[in-house]
């Protein structure tokens, strides 16, 4: 694997690409692998999401914090076809996307995870990720019943699928119910199911939510080695440590709109994102905020369950 | 108490054309609800549709009977669709109340005085099997074991449980094949499937398409059974009894439908059978202050009607569903 | 636990059975038509309704106006058999529409021809015989039992009064029939707000109140107060406690258990229809397949205002469904438990951390839910008549009106109701009677294709 796992790896890629950035909301970037533009999101008076202009740099791993119900989630259904916007366009490698349904923006490249993992229960392991392959033949009706048109695929599919799932780690599970995997190994399972889609963005939503801290370090390699074979990585997260480890340009959303945007060490000490995050209570430190945070995504987690 | 008769008489109906009809509408059903994890609560009206169809073609206006068969599995495609475009992106109980309002509009629009000249109203058609007839290569009644079949049953069960096989055979290989995997994929969660850039719509109306057309395949053998039709054939609890049929024999499962339509038919034939002898004559079995005559006469859809909540509620996967199912269902 | 839970509420659910058994075998005794499907068991068939060779042999018959789902019984009309000029008998039909005319021993009338006529001058206003040629029946005894005859009465082929005068009395007839759909509807709105539960076996519910207060009626006696016969009233209430207790109860050792199981919402609208199944025959089997009707004001004599006709039982039910459906929907926006239900409605997590029992409110939401239903079917009942498939037979009709109006609103439940209601009947102007519901439900098809969120709902994210 070539990823490395010390905090210094975020500079490993092509700095100068970022580097003239100017870390203000809504900064032009040199090459932009989804560019966004006026996004509204009203949910009866509220306004969840409200972004004004937004450019998330090819090649690079992007972080999209804020506090709880600053609108991350939902503006990454908007992008991922999995809500309607009321207004805006947005653009994914010069794909107008916007009135885009779902599956067309997977099948471009532009691929999501989900804050509660969606593994389907009741197929194994290996069927979870065979499913994820794009263009096979056998998904035609027509061709269904005929296995002869699709086994050749299959056979490739399914070498690609174990590939993967040894990369994983879960290859010796590949016949277990995905059902019976624990909440760590689900994470796992639908992020190398994503890749299977073979996507040019992968868009994680909490990866790290409900991981042990043992998985979390094997996870945080997992999403990096994903920029080191040229993809590009866009991810929702509360856990800071994860967010100043292996992210390479981060931006700040609360109350739906950006308030910042940034290398990691400038964003976290910027006071709009503290006061962001702190609102009234300017005095508490920022970690006791992230420790809040996490017991707050715990919390929910716990209810969904 | 006769048992030998009482168990000859369950056996029959086991074999015969009302375990047939219930076994392709659950077929139908399995592919729907089994596989896909749509709530159809309308197949009654794709069978009544089909049956219709076959039926007031021949008998109304004087059409060949292949003419009918082949119409009335286009309809039923036709009704799949007109019902699967609205309903299909909303939730799942949409399609449930959809289907079973298109099924009692279609009942009642049939068994109608209006439309009395083509349907018959509650009488029904007649006289629409003669083609049908005109192949039956058995000419004696054939006894098989304790069950005896007059020659157009015993034609009607030959011709009857080659569909089912075929079906069967079509089902298994449409649910082996990456197209039957995205269904249960589907199934399981359709926002995760949408993730992976499958287009769920256009899978799911080709199920309720395919499913639909097994269901008209029963609507067929419901019109042919007693060379007649009548709309209480394709009431409500139709669909309801194919439910009860497909969750006994285990849903998701290619034979689901045929074990669970052997079981349920023996079983509601005898238990009929066994509460009406028990309540017969001057000193019936069971005292007629705890059930006369014809209150035994519910009690095969009282033991249905608990049948299926406890079968949904305690082994959503069938009497002989497989156990590592069962712990993922009971997470 | 859940094993043992689920058994009590079996055992229960007989019982209930039980207390409407003592009050319903009489009627359970008369050959009934089972539903389809049935297997052949002649013998049976032929066993029932043994004739009575030796005696008196009767005309009879039932006179019912078939423009109405359960058919309406016609009282009050006269039917008189005569043999040649001779007249032999004449009678009146009673609450029940039937008649009973002796026309001679067996031996001595068998061969002969009678001939039945009815005085269709008798007939209540706005009915008439189907056909109006058909006012004599000539009848041959060919056996020595009685003989049943119909007069099939409907629409009346020449009305006497103009589409617009027609249009109001079905409107009028439309609101009352909404205002008891509105209860039976906004009991299941409640249930799916909070519960996400489509509950097929509401219409259960509904035919339970109704079957309650015919059980109170049933009881031998009347109950008065002052010299005043209150035994419907005692009927009505019976039916509001009894259905609240029996809702109370479902949840408690069905839908609650099986919520906390983490049951989907598929798996538990199978469960609904096989509940409303079990309990629709169970139904079936205590109170029998006949239409009943309660003793009290079987026969109201109408009120005119103008040429449009309404009962006084008709303006009684109206009046007091009105005033339970104002109250009930302040008491959703008003009081605590209200506010605590419509919070669980809206978002139950928060509602759980912001301090509410959302078990309890659910409990609540049932037992009240029920108690709405049980009390339509009461009112429906006293206004139609009933059997035990009074609820499942308007099941789809509050389904329609639930989701025109926007599935899981108050509001939307009750102008959905009232759209439902008006539009079956005021669209009997232009679409044969028989199809009045098919179009109601067609409609519901249609509002579906262009706002699926209903009338009133919110729209939600979809596909």
């Amino acid at each position: 694997m070539p990823a490395e796992t010390t905090p210094a790896a975020a500079d490993d890629v092509d700095p100068r690409s970022l580097a003239e950035v100017p870390a203000e909301p809504g900064a032009a970037k040199p090459d932009p692998i989804l560019v966004v533009d006026s996004v509204v999101r009203r949910f009866g008076g509220l306004r969840a999401v409200d972004v004004d202009h937004l450019e998330v740099q090819r090649g690079v791993i992007t972080a999209l914090i804020g506090p709880n119900g600053a609108g991350k989630t939902t503006l990454f259904n908007l992008l991922t076809g999995f809500d309607k916007a009321s207004a805006g366009s947005w653009s994914f490698d010069g794909h107008p996307t916007h009135s885009l349904p779902a599956y067309k923006v997977a099948r471009l490249g532009m691929v999501r995870t989900f804050q509660l993992t969606r593994v389907l229960a009741r197929l194994t392991v290996l069927e979870n990720m065979r499913i994820a392959a794009v263009g096979q033949r056998g998904e035609r009706l027509a061709r269904a019943m005929v296995a002869p048109l699709w086994r050749a695929q299959e056979r490739e599919v399914t070498e690609r699928a174990m590939a993967l799932l040894d990369r994983f780690g879960l290859a010796a599970m590949c016949d277990e119910f995905a059902g019976s995997l624990s909440g760590g190994q689900r994470k796992l399972l639908e992020m190398a199911r994503a890749l299977m889609v073979e996507p040019r963005l992968v868009m994680l939503d909490e990866p790290m939510a409900g991981v042990n801290p043992a998985l979390k370090q094997s996870l945080l390699a997992h999403v990096k080695s994903l920029r080191d074979e040229g993809m590009s990585v866009l991810f929702v997260e509360h856990d800071m440590d994860m967010v100043r480890d292996i992210s390479d340009w981060v931006v700040v959303m609360a109350q739906g709109a950006l308030v910042a945007e940034g290398p990691p060490e400038s964003v976290m000490a910027d006071e709009r994102v503290i006061d962001a995050y702190l609102g009234a209570h300017h005095d508490v430190s920022l970690e006791t905020v992230e420790a809040e945070i996490a017991d707050e995504t715990d919390e929910e987690l716990a209810a969904d369950d | 108490m006769d048992w030998s008769s009482m168990v000859g008489g369950s056996l029959q109906q086991a074999l015969g054309a009302p375990a047939i009809i219930y076994c392709l509408a659950a077929i139908g059903l399995n592919v729907h609800f089994g596989y896909t994890g749509l709530l159809n609560f309308g197949q009654a009206g794709f069978m009544a549709v089909a049956g219709y169809a076959l039926a007031s073609l021949v008998a109304t206006w004087g059409m060949s009977f292949w003419v009918g068969l082949v119409v009335g599995l286009a309809l039923s495609v036709v009704l799949a669709l007109l019902l699967g475009i609205p309903t299909l992106r909303l939730r799942a109980d949409y399609l449930a109340i959809v289907t079973i309002a298109a099924a009692e509009i279609i009942r009642q629009t049939i068994g109608s005085v209006t439309l009395l000249r083509y349907f018959g109203g509650q009488d029904g058609l007649q006289q629409f099997v003669g083609t049908f007839q005109g192949l039956n290569p058995f000419h004696n009644s054939v006894t098989i074991g304790i069950t005896t079949w007059r020659p157009y049953d015993f034609w009607l069960l030959v011709v009857g449980w080659t569909v089912v096989a075929l079906c069967c055979i079509v089902v298994y290989l449409l649910m082996r094949s990456p197209w039957g995997r995205v269904l249960k994929a589907i199934r399981e969660d359709e926002d995760a499937v949408r993730s992976l850039g499958k287009n769920v719509y256009a899978y799911k109306m080709q199920s309720l398409v395919i499913g639909g057309l097994i269901g008209a395949l029963a609507g067929f053998m419901s019109a042919l059974q007693n060379s007649s039709i009548v709309p209480s054939q394709f009431a409500t609890d139709t669909t309801f009894f194919a439910y009860t049929v497909l969750l006994v024999g285990g849903a998701a499962r290619v034979l689901g439908p045929v074990v669970g339509a052997l079981i349920f038919w023996f079983l509601i034939t005898f238990l009929d059978a066994f509460f009406g002898d028990a309540t017969q004559g001057a000193h019936p079995l069971i005292p007629t202050w705890i059930m006369s005559n014809d209150q035994a006469s519910v009690m095969r859809l009282i033991v249905m009607g608990l049948a299926l909540m406890l079968l949904m509620i305690f082994r959503p996967q069938g009497i002989f569903g497989d156990r590592r199912e069962l712990a993922i269902d009971a997470r | 636990m859940r094993v043992r839970l689920t058994a009590i509420a079996v055992l229960a659910l007989v019982l209930l059975g039980f207390v409407l058994a003592g009050t319903a075998t009489a009627q359970a005794a008369t050959p009934t038509v089972g539903p389809a499907p049935r297997a052949a068991t002649p013998a049976r068939a032929a066993a029932a309704a043994p004739a009575t060779a030796d005696d008196v042999i009767h005309i009879k018959g039932k006179l019912i106006d078939t423009r109405f789902t359960p058919p309406r019984p016609v009282a009050g009309v006269k039917i008189s058999v005569s043999q040649g000029s001779k007249l032999v008998g004449t009678a009146t039909s009673d609450s029940k529409g039937s008649f009973s005319i002796p026309i001679g021993n067996g031996a001595t009338v068998l061969g002969e021809t009678f001939t039945v006529k009815i005085d269709t001058s008798t007939l209540p206003k706005g009915t008439a015989l189907r056909d109006p040629k058909k006012v004599e029946l000539k009848q041959r005894i060919l056996l020595s039992s009685d003989v049943f005859i119909t007069f099939p009465i409907g629409n009346n082929p020449n009305p006497p009064t103009s589409t617009a005068i027609q249009g109001v009395q079905l409107f009028t007839d439309g609101i009352v029939f909404s205002l008891l759909l509105a209860m039976a509807s906004l009991g299941l709105s409640m249930i799916f707000g909070t519960t996400g539960l489509v509950n097929f076996a509401h219409g259960e519910l509904v035919t339970f109140g109704a079957l309650i207060a015919f059980a109170v009626d049933d009881l031998p006696g009347t109950i008065q107060i002052a010299g005043a016969n209150i035994t419907i009233f005692v009927g009505i209430l019976a039916a509001i406690v009894l259905s609240a207790l029996f809702g109370w109860f479902q949840d408690r050792v069905l839908w609650r258990p099986l919520r906390h199981h983490g049951t989907g919402v598929i798996a538990a609208m199978i469960v609904t229809i096989g509940l409303g199944i079990f309990l629709r025959n169970l139904y079936q089997y205590f109170a029998g397949a006949d239409n009943h009707q309660y003793s009290q004001y079987a026969t109201p004599t109408p009120w005119h205002f103008g040429q449009v006709l309404v009962t006084p039982k008709e303006v009684a039910v109206a009046a007091f469904s009105a005033v339970v459906l104002v109250a009930v929907t302040l008491a959703l926006s008003r009081t605590r438990i209200g506010k605590a239900t419509r919070a669980v409605a809206d978002n139950p997590a928060l509602a759980a951390s912001s301090g509410i029992n959302v078990d309890s409110v659910i409990s609540v939401v049932w037992a009240g839910g029920a108690a709405l239903a049980g009390l339509a079917g009461v009112l429906l009942g006293m206004t139609q008549g009933f059997d035990y498939q009074l609820g499942f037979k308007i099941l789809l009709l509050i389904f329609a009106a639930v989701v025109l109006g926007g599935l899981g609103t108050i509001w939307g439940a009750v102008v959905g109701s009232f759209v439902i209601g008006i539009f079956i009947n005021v669209s009997t102007l232009v679409v044969p009677a028989e199809l009045k519901f098919t179009g109601a439900l067609a409609v519901l098809i249609i509002v579906l294709l262009v706002r699926p969120q209903g009338l009133l709902g919110r729209a939600e994210r979809v596909g």
